[in-house]
């Protein structure tokens, strides 16, 4: 019993040397501002001397290498539309190309063709001439044949009804007017 | 030892809470007195918060890799988002003041963080050491602001924009709420994560009764969760108002 009170009477003791809130106890605020100001000190000339310099070398270097690889990359991009575009103009090129060939090659066929043509429509047309002119000429012999027929047979036809001589002239002239009508 | 086995005895007896004890400021290697330079748990901490932070800044980055590593891109992380946060709300000459910044914004994070560990002592949740922050950060940028502009800094409390008789109304509450910055720029983190922990402190003191125990390990759970949330979020609070105030001190006009 007299050690609990004892110990009753010490914690108040403790409780009246340090009162409600040790916060407010004065006599050791020294202490506390004294190592606090310590602490900033040491904390500051860390950060000051080693680490912000440090970090923000990091940073910078990143970043330099973030916007170099950036460039790199564009340049690249850059590279590969040249070098689709060359593909392309190249493409263009042989596609312009085979297509003139082409053309040539119709233009001299069609040429060939032509010349063939024309060269076949003035034989036939040699041909058709000599043709006709041959068909003229048998019609004219037939023509001649006709008028020595019908002369013959006018001079026969006359000796047989009449009594005079037929005069060869008159007869003539009377087919020629005849053939003509 | 005595009273150290009595005090044990009553622990496993009833419902016991001390949940500011874990705030206590004790010297490291005995003794009672604490003077200002005595090695103690705060010294402790601290120790470990630059321990942890040469671990993450220096070490992680040391292979310099292109490609970063996993602890090399935490730094990186953490280094950008200081950064964006000074340059955004600052603006690009705040960026001078960067290293500043930076050094409170890691100091403040590693301590919450390494506060969150059973049994560790959070540094920050001392009202002297946030307060000493805000003190200099109140301080630097009233300085700042007189050297960079004169007597111009002080058209930070006259409102032009403002009706012309509301002006030196607005001029005295402005100048209030400057004073009061220190106050609540400190107060808000060293409550916080005083708050936190107490509040942890006192869910595991109730897990003492066998039948609330269950609820009282969930709870702690969950408050653990809330308190990452809130270490983050308390330096990233005490980090941006610095830089508000610094692009109060660097462009005072409204």
């Amino acid at each position: 019993m007299a050690t609990e009170t004892q110990d009753v009477a010490g914690q108040a003791s403790e409780a009246a040397s340090a009162p409600g809130m040790p916060q407010l106890d004065f006599s050791t605020f020294g202490n506390q501002i004294f190592w606090l100001l310590v602490t900033l000190v040491v904390i500051y000339f860390i950060l000051s001397r080693i680490a912000l310099p440090r970090i923000a070398n990091v940073l910078a270097e990143r970043q330099g290498t973030i916007t170099n690889d950036i460039a790199a990359a564009d340049e690249l991009k850059a590279k590969a539309a040249e070098a689709e575009q060359a593909y392309e103009k190249a493409l263009a090129d042989a596609r312009a190309e085979a297509q003139r060939i082409v053309a040539e090659a119709k233009a001299e066929i069609q040429a060939d063709l032509d010349e063939a043509t024309r060269h076949a429509d003035a034989e036939i047309a040699a041909k058709a001439a000599e043709s006709e002119k041959a068909i003229e000429e048998i019609r004219a012999s037939a023509l001649e044949n006709v008028r020595t027929v019908a002369k013959d047979t006018a001079q026969e036809i006359v000796a047989v009804f009449g009594t005079k001589k037929a005069d060869a002239k008159t007869i003539e002239a009377a087919v020629e007017t005849r053939m003509k009508g | 030892m005595a009273s150290d086995t009595q005090g044990a005895e009553n622990a496993g007896g009833g419902l016991e809470f001390h949940p500011m004890d874990q705030f206590i400021i004790q010297p490291l290697f005995g003794g009672d007195v604490v003077h200002w330079y005595t090695p103690t748990n705060v010294t402790l901490w601290m120790a470990l918060s630059i321990l942890a932070i040469f671990a993450l800044l220096v070490l992680g980055t040391s292979r310099r890799a292109i490609v970063p590593s996993r602890s090399q891109s935490i730094g990186e992380l953490a280094y950008g988002f200081v950064y964006k946060m000074v340059e955004d709300v600052a603006g690009k000459d705040g960026l001078k003041y960067f290293p500043y910044i930076m050094t409170l914004f890691m100091f403040i994070v590693t301590a919450n963080f390494l506060g969150l560990i059973p049994t560790a002592f959070t540094t920050t949740s001392h009202f002297a050491v946030t307060g000493v922050m805000a003190l200099m950060v109140f301080f630097f940028v009233t300085i700042l602001g007189f050297v960079k502009n004169g007597s111009a800094f002080l058209g930070l409390f006259w409102v032009s924009s403002a009706p012309l008789a509301l002006r030196p109304i607005l001029a005295i509450i402005e100048l209030i709420s400057y004073f009061v910055r220190p106050v609540s720029h400190s107060i808000r983190l060293g409550g916080n994560m005083m708050a936190g922990h107490a509040v942890i402190k006192v869910f595991a003191g109730f897990a003492g009764l066998a039948v609330i125990s269950p609820l009282s390990v969930v709870a702690i759970t969950a408050m653990y969760g809330l308190e990452v949330l809130v270490c983050f979020i308390q330096a990233y609070v005490f980090t941006i108002l610095t830089c508000v105030y610094l692009k109060d001190a660097l462009h005072p006009s409204h």
